[in-house]
């Protein structure tokens, strides 16, 4: 990611573009804010988003026309916040504790003519950045069209602290002098630069009118106007005043007229802000319309505004929540992080525990991607070798396992020469449940075609997951090369995740999913109609099946032939969730994933039914009932969530049961290691299991022992302790020898290793 | 855990191969390329370090993560 890439990105997300009221309202008063602290009863604080952004919020502020009103996503449906109002209200029951913080004198000299509030607005504002300013006007008393407000509305102590705030300032002020065309030039020619304030008034105090534009350009250089556009609209006034002494400034400084101001005014905002759950409430009417509303009367209607933001994505995202931002500040973050030469990478953990399920660009109104973000970063980080070992490292190795010869096989059907098609059942299916990759192979051959070759491999997922290119590509060729010596039959995959990287992958191959393949040719003789006597049952989509409409509708046609009743969870078909399994998610923070299957599991009271393996064992092992299709379909081999180590044992069995009894292939006999008997108690699994710790692991440990290895005794309890290192992760066991099995206590790991020499 | 003392008193492992009970020591320890120095108990006779569960689990994960993201 360059900085070209971050910005485009950052700007992709809009969450951070202005709120409707805000961009709507001349001077930009963050309106969302204020009302918000408005609605906490939070005055003062309101009052303080007022003083920050209004020059003389005392005046402005009971004064407002409101023009941010037509723009509040609240009018839509109903009655807009009333803003003027809430700041009126704001104004009367608060008092400022603002001073006019000034820069050093400069010494240019700056005539402003007319006292209404634009003239005001840029005496102030010029006062603030250090210019000497002498106000002249012909008038008696300041304030110009101020005056002609009620003193109910706009009481006169306004005007005239304005006054005092800028003679405190610095400002000479003159009143009662009337301005002749003569004594005009003469400002024009002693002062550097002159304001001329129409405030209003047609004619303006000089009964001449100059051209002039939004910025207070006029057709003489040195002088500035204002207060014409809108009529007397006194934000608008205050806004013209803003951008003439903006203009000034620059003038007088000799930088550029233009540059940067885009945004000066209102402007049209590109956030999103989802109205769906929004009930209209009417808009608070004052007790005394005189007065304004009491502040508990404020706070009522304060409490109306639903704080427009966009995070659609934050909604839906446990993860993204979790890390209290937008994804325009990941990316952000993840641009800093990858920046980083000599020091720790903080957001390690974001990048590598996004599930890359892609709702987040389902949902978001302009398709940001989270998942193409930590993909890609991914990518970078492991050609860089800057991923952290062991992100991704215990799906890695389970990958590698079910890639070797301990779980890969390809054979045409038994006594066929040929495949036509050939079934990739996927390695979570093998080892989640081994029984039903022999029922539905069984059936692909009956039902489907003779020449039904099978595959027993892993597809690459966490490899493509976890941004590791090369590794994917060495599957991918061992995948490819299997599939064309079988002739390029049509790949039959059980796993959406299988189906998807083949799409990418291996798009020579022609790949259809085994519930399509079901759907068009019937479920086996017997199952039909079996669920009828069953509740409802909730489905779950694997996120990976997001877009695979044609797969979504396979699956419910088939669970309908079955007899079940299907309920829609909210979050289905399109905008399914992830089970957390996807992009090594519960690898890199199982704490996240769990939160993600609580949410999950939460959605509906109903059992739920997948077609993917991993969901279910995913959702069971946060205590749903959860079925699979085939579970539906051949209940009698059903065994939900066997946990890692009997997933490995699963896939090793099913590897030589096939064989043997399909291909009447005789099978050498385990490696020693792989043999030795355990005994572990259910607690002792589930710790175990915790620390991502195979029971092979344990077994070469011990195997280690029995061929020498040294280890340290307990003689209180008769314990052992010894260690093995086979990669990277040193494994302990603590454990028992029993007449011929091995009891274990327990186990753990660590990845330092004691220096050479040390032991 | 540069130089930390990672031994909190006797335990009651002992070498099995040396049948000694374990003592204090300095030990070495190494991951990502950087090496600290901390007193872990081991066998005094062959020198087998003991590394406990609670520092295998705690302090050690640790800094393997904090290493990690160097
Ligand atoms: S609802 Fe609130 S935040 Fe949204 S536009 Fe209206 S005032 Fe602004
Ligand atoms: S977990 Fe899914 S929804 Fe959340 S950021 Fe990643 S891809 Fe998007
Ligand atoms: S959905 Fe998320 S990524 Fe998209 S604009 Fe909204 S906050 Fe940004
Ligand atoms: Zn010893």
């Amino acid at each position: 990611m360059d900085q070209k890439e971050l910005r485009e990105l950052e700007r992709k997300c809009i969450q951070d573009e202005p709120p409707f009221c805000k961009a709507a309202c001349p001077i930009h008063v963050d309106a969302r804010l204020f009302v918000g602290h408005m609605a906490r009863g939070k005055l003062r604080d309101a009052r303080k988003i007022l003083d920050k952004t209004m020059p003389f919020p005392a005046i402005l502020g009971r004064i407002c026309d409101h023009p941010c009103e037509t723009q509040c996503r609240l009018k839509e449906s109903g009655d807009a916040i009333a803003v003027g109002a809430l700041e009126r209200a704001c104004i009367t029951h608060t008092t400022s504790s603002k001073k006019i913080f000034k820069l050093p004198p400069k010494d240019t000299k700056i005539a402003i003519i007319g006292s209404g509030l634009s003239a005001l607005t840029v005496a102030l504002d010029l006062t603030k950045k250090g210019y000497p300013i002498h106000l002249f006007d012909g008038a008696p008393k300041p304030g110009g069209t101020l005056c002609d407000i009620p003193a109910s509305l706009l009481p006169r102590e306004a005007i005239d602290d304005a006054i005092t705030q800028l003679k405190e300032g610095g400002a000479s002020i003159t009143m009662d002098t009337p301005i002749t065309p003569e004594r005009f030039e003469t400002l024009c020619d002693t002062f550097d630069a002159v304001y001329l304030g129409y405030d209003g008034k047609n004619e303006g105090p000089l009964g001449t009118v100059f051209p002039m534009d939004k910025r207070g350009l006029t057709n003489r250089e040195n002088l500035f106007a204002g207060g014409k556009i809108k009529g007397n609209s006194p934000v608008y006034l205050a806004a013209q005043g803003r951008w003439a002494a903006t203009s000034m400034d620059r003038y007088l400084q000799k930088v550029s007229m233009t540059a940067g101001r885009e945004t000066e005014g209102p402007v049209p905002s590109r956030l999103y802000t989802n109205m769906k759950d929004v009930v209209p409430a009417p808009k608070k009417m004052p007790a005394s319309p005189e007065t304004g509303y009491t502040s508990d009367e404020a706070e009522i209607e304060a409490r109306r505004c639903i704080q427009c933001e966009c995070l659609e994505c934050v909604k839906v995202c446990a993860y993204l929540e979790k890390h209290k931002g937008s994804p325009k500040a990941y990316v952000r973050q993840i641009y800093n992080n990858l920046s980083i030469v000599k020091g720790t990478r903080t957001i390690n953990t974001l990048i590598n525990s996004c599930n890359l399920c892609g709702l987040c660009e389902t949902v978001c109104p302009t398709g940001f991607s989270m998942a193409d973000v930590c993909h890609t970063t991914r990518q970078h980080m492991v050609q860089i070798g800057k991923m952290p070992p062991s992100a991704h490292e215990f799906a890695l190795l389970d990958m590698t396992f079910s890639n070797s010869d301990d779980f890969f096989l390809t054979r045409h059907a038994p006594e066929e020469t040929k495949s036509q098609w050939l079934f990739f059942p996927g390695c979570q299916l093998g080892g989640s449940s081994p029984q039903h990759v022999t029922d539905a192979y069984a059936y692909l051959r009956k039902n489907l075609h003779p020449q039904t070759g099978l595959m027993l491999a892993c597809c690459g997922a966490p490899a493509h997951w976890g941004g590791d290119d090369a590794r994917l590509a060495s599957v991918m060729e061992k995948i490819k090369g299997a599939w064309t010596t079988m002739g390029k039959p049509g790949l039959i995959t059980a796993c959406s995740s299988c189906q998807s990287i083949f799409t990418q992958f291996l798009p020579e191959a022609e790949t259809v999913s085994i519930w399509d393949i079901m759907a068009e040719k019937g479920l086996p003789a017997g199952s039909q109609g079996t669920q009828s006597q069953m509740m409802p049952l909730a489905i779950i989509d694997p996120c990976t099946a997001r877009h695979e409409k044609g797969v979504q509708k396979s699956v419910r046609s088939l669970l309908t032939d079955l007899g079940t009743k299907v309920e829609e969870l909210e979050h289905s078909g399109e905008h399914t969730e992830c089970c957390g399994f996807g992009g090594n998610m519960s690898n890199a923070d199982p704490a996240v994933a769990d939160e993600i299957l609580k949410r999950r599991i939460s959605q509906s009271p109903l059992d739920y039914v997948a077609y993917c393996i991993v969901c279910r064992d995913h959702l069971a092992s946060a205590g749903k009932r959860v079925h699979h299709i085939l579970d539906l379909i051949w209940p009698e081999h059903t065994a939900p969530n066997p946990g890692f180590s009997m997933r490995q044992e699963n896939r090793l069995r099913l590897k030589s049961t096939l064989r043997e009894t399909l291909w009447h292939e005789k099978c050498p006999e385990a490696e020693a290691y792989r043999r030795i008997p355990l005994q572990i108690s259910e607690d002792a699994l589930k710790t175990i299991e915790g620390r991502r710790i195979l029971k092979e692991d344990i077994q070469k440990v011990l195997h280690h022992v029995k061929n020498g290895g040294k280890g340290l005794k307990n003689p209180k309890n008769g314990h052992r302790l010894a260690f093995y290192k086979p990669l990277k992760v040193t494994f302990w066991v603590e454990y028992e020898e029993r007449d011929d099995l091995f009891v274990i206590h327990n186990a753990y790991c660590h990845r330092m290793t004691v220096a050479e020499g040390g032991r | 855990m540069s130089q930390m003392k990672m031994t909190d008193g006797p335990v009651d492992w002992e070498c099995a191969h040396c049948d000694t009970p374990l003592s204090p020591g300095k030990v070495s320890l190494d991951y990502m390329g950087s090496r600290f120095t901390v007193e872990l108990m081991r066998c005094p006779t062959c020198g087998f370090v003991y590394i406990p569960e609670d520092l295998a689990m705690g302090k050690m994960a640790e800094v393997e993560g904090i290493l990690e993201d160097k």
